[in-house]
């Protein structure tokens, strides 16, 4: 608790300035004031946490979860051969250099309005993070524990399921904090270029009624929510990760 | 037990060979160990008994038959002690028992049993970082025996050790070799840790490798650490430690 003050008393210096900034300006619908901010979530509350919150999460846990299931079959397959990952990798990181923003329109047209139109863009930011991380932590197994059970008689299941999984936990958890974030920028966005509901329509909904707060609020919402569940992953990687302290 | 026979070795990125036409023999129950500087070809005779390189001329037996032809026949202890340090003290030493199949009861029979025997069992639950490195190459060890091969080799395993813990564990290791009956292949670069360990020492003096030569040390198996100080001991340590500067040099 003690080691957050310093981010705390950061975050709340940050906040007075924006404060102060906005006060001068006095143009809410360029740039609304924190507390203007926090007004505005509490009158759309009923909207933002009931209809717009739901709609986005779910685009976020299924593009966060296929995201999870494709990045580790991938890192895995990489891992289990080099063919496939001199094919894959360069693939995997060309998929990076795809602006979302502009191929996001061309999913709406495939799919419509749908939930999956969402999702693909989620997964096309998410995937990469928890492949390369999770693929690194693979490729960082000690190779001298690698032959101690060799000696013992090992096959390449042992030593994936005995030495490489449990030592890429670390970078799993890595992976799933770095994704977590993406996951939902990456609905937000998704839901800005083309949908009917989530926070990210509501956003832009309020853009054009140049309510300069309503935009913020559902920002903000994103990411509180982004910072508990990061904070949730953290808690669980130290309770499943005791050992951690000697690597 | 281990016969080398005509071994010759070389590794791929090298351009000269480790092991020229070596041959030797271990008998059952012998405690030898090998010293030699360096790089001399030590740990590549344990990487050819492991499996972990190929010999490219030359066979090797364990118990008579082809190592190719069998597995589980030799168990390794490494420099480092290797525990994972995801898995607690029974995890670890359980770990050669479990590639093995064996039964979760049998498993948890058997490593009750040797983590009293090295003093480990207060210590069972814990993760390897909340031990001392003594500590942490006594489980290594027990993870050793329990693969429940009667070959042990056993790599350096106490060069990164104090003094004293060093010289705790060679006479618990003493100890135990004699209790469990192993047949014990030891690397190390300390001369005296040698002589109080082995029956006998192969020395390496050349390169590639063609032959070792065999000291045969003049102790009991009832050997006490102030047998060190005997006049012929003393000159048995002078002697192999004058031969490895001469190859040193050479």
């Amino acid at each position: 608790m003690r080691k957050n003050i310093p981010a705390l008393i950061l975050a709340i210096c940050l906040l007075a300035l924006w404060q102060g900034i906005a006060m001068i300006i006095n143009a809410p619908y360029i740039l609304p004031t924190p507390v203007q901010i926090i007004i505005r979530l509490w009158e759309l509350r009923e909207t933002l946490f009931l209809v717009q919150l739901p709609a986005t999460m779910s685009v976020t846990a299924l593009g966060l979860v296929i995201s999870i299931v494709l990045g580790i079959f991938l890192a895995v397959i990489m891992d289990m051969n080099k063919m496939i990952e001199n094919a894959l990798y360069p693939v995997i990181v060309a998929s990076q250099t795809i602006p979302t923003t502009a191929i996001a329109p061309l999913f709406v047209l495939w799919f419509g309005y749908s939930i999956w139109s969402k999702v693909l863009v989620t997964i096309l930011i998410t995937f990469f993070p928890i492949a390369i991380t999770v693929y690194d932590g693979f490729k960082g197994t000690s190779r001298e524990m690698e032959e101690l059970l060799i000696t013992y008689g090992a096959t390449k299941k042992d030593i994936f399921l005995k030495l490489k999984m449990p030592q890429a936990l670390p970078n799993f958890f890595s992976a799933i904090k770095m994704a977590v974030p993406l996951s939902i920028i990456g609905a937000a966005i998704a839901e800005w270029l083309g949908a009917q509901s989530g926070l990210g329509y509501f956003s832009k909904r309020m853009m054009t009624q140049l309510d300069g707060a309503g935009v913020f609020a559902p920002v903000v919402l994103l990411s509180v929510v982004a910072m508990i569940i990061v904070g949730i992953i953290n808690i669980l990687e130290n309770k499943i990760i005791k050992w951690r302290k000697e690597l | 037990m281990l016969e080398f026979k005509n071994v010759s070795f070389k590794y791929d990125e090298d351009d000269y060979k480790m092991l020229e036409n070596l041959s030797f023999t271990v008998d059952e129950g012998d405690f030898i160990s090998i010293i030699g500087k360096s790089g001399c070809g030590k740990s590549t005779v344990f990487r050819l008994i492991n499996g972990l390189e190929k010999a490219e001329k030359g066979e090797i037996l364990v118990n008579g038959i082809s190592i190719e032809k069998q597995k589980n026949y030799s168990a390794y202890m490494p420099q480092k002690d290797l525990l994972f340090p995801w898995r607690t003290i029974e995890q670890n030493i359980c770990l050669s028992m479990e590639i093995q199949k064996k039964s979760r009861s049998q498993m948890h029979e058997k490593a009750e049993e040797m983590l009293k025997e090295v003093g480990l069992w207060d210590y069972r639950n814990k993760y390897p970082k909340d031990l001392s490195g003594g500590m942490r190459q006594r489980a290594s060890f027990a993870r050793t025996i329990l693969s429940g091969c009667n070959l042990m080799l056993l790599d350096e395993p106490f060069s990164a050790l104090d003094s004293l813990t060093k010289i705790s564990l060679q006479e618990w290791l003493l100890e135990e070799c004699k209790k469990h009956n192993k047949t014990v292949l030891f690397v190390t670069h300390d001369v005296e840790e040698a002589i109080f360990l082995s029956k006998k020492i192969f020395v390496i003096t050349d390169r590639p490798v063609t032959h070792f030569e065999e000291v045969v040390v003049p102790l009991s198996d009832e050997r006490k650490r102030e047998d060190m100080k005997r006049g012929d001991i003393v000159e048995l340590k002078e002697s192999l430690i004058k031969k490895l500067r001469q190859e040193g040099e050479a």
